[in-house]
Formats: C-alpha cells, sequence, structure tokens
C-alpha cells in the first residue's frame, strides 16, 4: 500500500525527523488558508498522487503569493495528473500539499527497502540527488552507498558514519543526519514499510539536513497490524478493476493485450502470459483466482476479466493440485451461464478430478474449447482471439 | 536416496487442529508420510488424526524423537512457530504459510543462522520424496519415483514440471518448493547442492520467475558446482516492471529481476533453458538420452 506524500510526511515529524512545515488542501481555498497558517512569503504547490515524476509533469509549482498559490491549486485539483509512472490516463488529483519554500544549498539521495539479496533493511544513499536513482545506479554507480543493518544489532554508528562521510557532510550535518536515519529505522520497523524513500533529502543554505520530499509504502502482509495506516489508504489511486480483484481474494493485473487469462497460481499465471505471448498473441491480464477457487470466485473472476472491453478471447488453465477441475468446472459453466461470456473461451484442465471436469464442460452444451496441454491452449486461445 | 526427507522422516505439524493444518496433514498421512504428532498451544493431550497434539514443539519432540516441522500456522504467529521449531532442535522446518510479514522474515533468517537446521519457504507448496514422505499441500498422485531432482518458486508450476516427468516416466528424486517470498529460507543454490550430491539424482528441474538475482546466483553456481544436467524456465517474460505478480517476491524492482536477464545468466552459464514451461519434460529427457 502506497501512502501520499503529506501522509509520509506526517509519519516523518512524528517520529521527529525534520521535515518542511506543510497543510494538505483538497480547495483551492483551504491552499490559500494554508498559506496564511504557514506563514512567510513563498509555497510549494504539490499535486497528492501515487506516482514520481511529479515534477517534471507539472504537479510542482512554486508560488510567491497567495494568488499564485490559489491559481495553481485550482489548475491541478480536480485533473488527472500524468506522470512517467502513473501511466497513461494519470491519476487524480484530489489533495495538494502546500508546504514552506525551503532554500536549498544540496540535494541527497536516500532511501531503505529491504534486500532480498541479504534479507536486511538497507540503506541506500548517494550525493546525486533529485535524480532518478536507477540511472545513477547504471551510470555512475561509485556515487551510491549502501549499507545493510543486522536485524540483531539494529543501525551501528559506523553505519551512519559510512553514509554521511560518502554524502559528504560536515560535522554538524553529520550528526543530524545520523539521528535522521537512526529515526527513519525506527519508521520502518514500526510501520511495517517496504520502502521509504526520500529524493531529495537536502541540506539547506542554513546548513541544516531536512526531508524534502517522502514516500511510503507499507507491506501488504503486514497490514493486518497496521490499522492506524490502513486509514490512510487512497483507493482513488488504485485500479479499479485491481481494487474490485483485491475484494474477492482475486490477484489480477492489468495488460494492454486482447487474451484474458484466468490460472490458479501465480507462476503457472505468469507462464500462461508468456506462453500466450510466444504463441503469437498478447495477453489482456495477470489473473489468479488462488488454491482455494471456489464457483462463486470463478464467477467473480469472469466478470472481471470481461469488464476490459478489448477481450477477444478467454484462455482458462487449470491445474488442479487442492483445487478440483470438476469444481472449476460447475464455476465456469454457472459464470458463463449467468455472465454471458460473448468471446471464445479455451479451457485447460490438468490434475485432480480432470475427467470429471471435462465432461461437465461437454455436457455443458456451452461453446467451450477444450486443450489438450498449455501448448494446445496457447495455440488455440490465439487462433480464437483473432489476433 | 533422495534429498531431505524420506521414509524415515518423522513429522510434526505446527497447527494440526487449524483447517489447513487439519485438511492437509490428513492428505500427507494419506500418502504414507510418517506424521508422529500435531502441536497447538493450549489443546496438548487431545488427539487429533490418529496422533498426540503437544502444547510445545519442545515437548513434541522429546516425546516423538520428530526430526521434521510442517507449519500451517496463520501468517501472523508463523514466525514464532518458525523459531519455535528451530529451538526444538529439528533439522528441517517446511513453512507453507502464505503472507508472512517481510520483517518478520528478516527477524527469523537471523535468528535461524544460530540454529542447526534448515527452513523451506514460508509461501511454498512443500516437500516430497515420491512414494516416501510428503511435506505440504502438492497433490501427491501426480508424482512418480523416479531420477529427477525439481526445485522451484511457483507451487502450480512444480506441478507441471512434475506431472511432465511422470507422464515420459522419468519420475522425480525429490520436489523441492522453496516458494515465492522476498525473504525465504533454502534458496536454489542450496537445492542445486543437495541434488548434485545425491546419487538417485540424475537431472535437475529448476523453475524461477521475475524478481531479485537468485537464479542469476544459481546460474554461477551450476557452473562451477553442478556437472548433472539442469533444465531451467523462469516464469514472467511479460509482467510489467513495479507490478506485484502474486507472489510478494514477484516484482520487477529497479530494473532488476527481469526473465530475460535471468534466461540470459542461466544461458550463459551453458543451463538448458526453454521458452515454455510445457517443454520442460521433453527437454530433461532429451538431455538424458544424449
Amino acid at each position: 500500500m502506497n501512502l501520499h506524500e503529506y501522509q509520509s510526511k506526517q509519519l516523518f515529524a512524528e517520529f521527529g525527523i525534520p521535515v518542511p512545515r506543510g497543510v494538505a488542501a483538497d480547495s483551492p481555498d483551504a491552499a490559500v488558508a494554508a498559506t496564511e497558517n504557514l506563514g512567510g512569503d513563498l509555497w510549494v504547490v504539490k499535486a497528492q498522487v501515487h506516482a514520481g515524476g511529479r515534477g517534471k509533469a507539472g504537479g510542482v509549482k512554486l508560488a510567491r503569493s497567495a494568488e499564485e498559490v490559489r491559481e495553481y491549486a485550482t489548475e491541478m485539483l480536480g485533473t488527472q495528473l500524468v506522470t512517467h509512472q502513473s501511466g497513461p490516463e494519470g491519476l487524480p488529483v484530489n489533495v495538494v500539499y502546500v508546504e514552506e519554500g525551503s532554500e536549498i544549498d544540496r540535494e541527497l539521495y536516500l532511501s531503505m527497502l529491504v534486500d532480498r539479496e541479504v534479507s536486511k533493511i538497507s540503506f541506500i544513499a548517494s550525493a546525486a540527488g533529485g535524480m532518478d536513482i536507477e540511472q545513477v545506479a547504471a551510470e555512475t554507480p561509485e556515487q551510491i552507498f549502501t549499507v545493510a543493518v543486522s536485524a540483531d544489532a539494529g543501525l551501528q554508528p559506523y553505519q551512519a558514519r559510512q553514509l554521511a562521510f560518502g554524502l559528504g557532510l560536515d560535522k554538524k550535518q553529520s550528526r543530524q543526519f545520523a539521528d535522521l536515519i537512526s529515526k527513519l529505522y525506527r519508521l520502518f520497523c514500526e510501520c511495517d514499510a517496504s520502502l521509504v524513500e526520500v529524493n531529495p533529502l537536502i541540506v539547506t543554505k542554513a546548513g541544516d539536513v531536512l526531508a524534502l520530499d517522502a514516500k511510503i509504502n507499507i507491506e501488504d502482509n503486514a497490514l493486518f497490524r497496521q490499522a492506524r495506516l490502513m486509514e490512510m489508504r487512497d483507493p482513488s489511486q488504485e485500479d479499479p478493476k485491481e481494487r474490485e480483484a483485491a475484494e474477492h481474494d482475486l490477484n489480477y493485473v492489468s495488460l494492454d493485450g486482447n487474451i484474458a487469462c484466468m490460472v490458479n497460481g501465480a507462476g503457472l499465471a505468469m507462464a500462461t502470459m508468456d506462453l500466450i505471448k510466444l504463441h503469437g498473441g498478447e495477453p489482456a491480464n495477470f489473473l489468479d483466482v488462488g488454491g482455494g477457487a471456489t464457483s462463486e470466485r470463478v464467477a467473480a473472476a469472469f466478470k472481471l476479466i470481461l469488464s476490459n472491453k478489448n477481450v477477444s478471447a478467454i484462455l482458462v488453465n487449470i491445474f488442479g493440485g487442492i483445487v478440483r477441475c470438476d469444481l472449476i468446472a460447475q464455476g465456469i459453466v454457472s459464470a458463463v451461464k449467468e455472465v454471458g461470456v460473448g468471446v471464445p473461451v479455451v479451457v485447460r484442465l490438468e490434475g485432480t478430478n480432470v475427467d470429471k471436469g471435462r465432461e461437465l464442460l461437454a455436457e455443458s452444451g456451452f461453446d467451450i474449447i477444450s486443450a489438450e496441454d498449455l501448448t494446445d491452449a496457447a495455440q488455440k486461445a490465439v487462433a480464437a482471439s483473432g489476433s | 536416496m533422495s534429498i531431505l526427507v524420506n521414509k524415515e522422516s518423522k513429522i510434526i505439524c505446527q497447527g494440526i487442529t487449524g483447517n489447513q493444518g487439519s485438511f492437509h496433514t490428513e492428505q500427507c498421512i494419506d500418502y504414507g508420510t510418517n506424521v508422529v504428532a500435531g502441536v497447538t498451544p493450549g489443546r496438548g493431550g487431545e488427539e487429533h488424526l490418529g496422533v498426540p497434539v503437544y502444547d510445545t514443539m519442545r515437548e513434541a519432540v522429546a516425546e516423538t524423537g520428530a526430526d521434521v516441522s510442517m507449519i500451517y500456522v496463520p501468517a501472523p504467529f508463523a514466525a514464532d512457530a518458525i523459531l519455535e521449531a528451530a529451538d526444538s532442535g529439528v533439522e528441517l522446518i517446511v513453512c507453507i504459510t502464505e503472507g508472512i510479514p517481510v520483517l518478520d522474515m528478516v527477524k527469523v533468517k537471523s535468528a535461524l543462522a544460530s540454529y542447526d537446521c534448515r527452513l523451506i519457504g514460508p509461501n511454498c507448496p512443500g516437500i516430497i520424496t515420491p512414494g516416501e514422505c510428503k511435506i505440504g499441500i502438492m497433490p501427491g498422485f501426480i508424482h512418480q519415483k523416479g531420477k529427477i531432482g525439481v526445485v522451484s518458486r511457483s507451487g502450480t508450476l512444480t506441478y507441471e514440471a512434475v506431472y511432465q516427468t511422470t507422464q515420459n516416466g522419468l519420475g522425480q528424486s525429490t520436489c523441492v518448493g522453496i516458494g515465492g517470498d522476498p525473504v525465504r529460507g533454502m534458496n536454489f543454490i542450496d537445492c542445486l547442492e543437495l541434488f548434485q550430491a545425491d546419487p538417485e539424482t540424475e537431472g535437475v528441474v529448476m523453475v524461477g520467475e521475475i524478481g531479485g538475482t537468485d537464479e542469476e546466483a544459481a546460474a554461477e553456481f551450476i557452473q562451477s558446482n553442478v556437472t548433472k544436467p539442469v533444465v531451467a524456465y523462469i516464469a514472467g517474460v511479460t509482467a510489467p516492471p513495479g507490478k506485484r505478480m502474486g507472489h510478494a517476491g514477484a516484482i520487477i524492482a529497479g530494473g532488476k529481476g527481469t526473465a530475460e536477464d535471468k534466461f540470459r545468466a542461466l544461458d550463459a552459464a551453458g543451463v538448458a533453458t526453454v521458452r515454455s514451461p510445457a517443454e520442460l519434460g521433453s527437454k530433461m529427457q532429451e538431455l538424458l538420452n544424449k
């Protein structure tokens, strides 16, 4: 689950991490009121969407008067912001964050994540702040400094020094930085974060270290114990189909093609997409119906994939282990009856109770194309889709 | 021979009285697995599925001499269950549970370093030595005793590899589902090392997927340490970057972990890769006939 910048900064402030003062506003009036609240004569108006690259997309504006703040807030609120990370349709701007201006001397980069190669929480820092860190990693890897924290011992002072020296901070800034990352480490652990990114982390003209941007992702598996953070969820930033899928315990990801897939198991679901591509088609989605697929869930899955108007064929690929093929077949038949599937359906069943399952499909009277194996299924689906 | 488990293995099920634990333990017992006890705190002294239930792992191990634990404990309590198993002295822990918070697993991995035991999973189908011992949720009937070792991050793709090697008569020595989480116990390399040393295993089918760099590490390991034929497939060529594909660990992040990178590393290491999972069995047969 992603948090907005303003929510992330609220958490930063709670953990004692220095951030500029700011106010979230959902109307131009509220944005103007925020400037009075904050005082000063320079503000930044920032569109709150779950995507990076806002600056280049016009989602971050510097304002020198309350009128300018009103102008920018009016421009942004109620629109879709398209950035290089948002997808072509963009994401809705329902909130802007009005922040006091900061005087920047240096821009740095700082992030934290779980490094799967060493099974530890890692800090990544670079003096090349404000830039795309993947580009920095590819072009000038010597500018990137990484430390991995022992889960037993915790973050050590030498690790903070290593990063601070790497970033070229002076003595006072190094002390501030060490304090900041120890607080970030606490936040990461206590909030069950999967990613914290501060890009940029700045040194102000006054010589202080400050988190100018903040991005926090919370790990989905840990949401059961993060009730308070769950309340920060913003469904308007999520893909509506993926959201609906999650409500039915389905794993769904939208893709650009025209052959829909319904599969049990994440690995087999990916492999099914790959097979479609291998045989000349384009998959319309990733969909894992899971191990405990019931006929209701199969029906929900059918509705979901059919809501994509690009779909011109459906490939159902089930290897029945825990899930029984006859149950899946029943689900397919009742879904076809209930939803009224207007496109060809290719079904490959294998595993537990496969004969009974195939029999049910054959007797259903519906025009379901039965496939012998993986390759046959993919070929038939591609042929049926007309692509 | 086989790796890790055989007919001598004595298994305790943690979470035996729960829905999942009950259902799958019964299937394991039906398959012939030697399940000797269950553990559910507060249910000690009862009998379930014909085996005694204990309150703690220490007690269960002391009473039965078990050497393997199979875990179906719900995700919020699973990390604790893994560490309790490690502390009880079992040699192998198989954690089926899906959805354990990754920071719990970071702590577990760190703590396990001080025990002499192995962990398979979490978020995995388990391990099976056909005809001897099934620990997990895989359908037993598709397996056949034989000579191929299978190691995979995905459950249903493991079944595909198994089904194909059963169909063409090769059969399996042992199949290990190492699981779809980013932080987990045994990895490809650990399993490849054991398969290489196992006289019964003549070839290895390895199934990877997008996310992380474990397949790349395995490719390097195979090149210098594995003389047996290895056939590999990677799922997720068509997966878009930045999207989690079902498994917590199946995500292309920061340009790392693409299927193409993994295929390239495996090809460079001389591993026989297949672009279609339907060819895992036939490719292995071809290599063994050479």
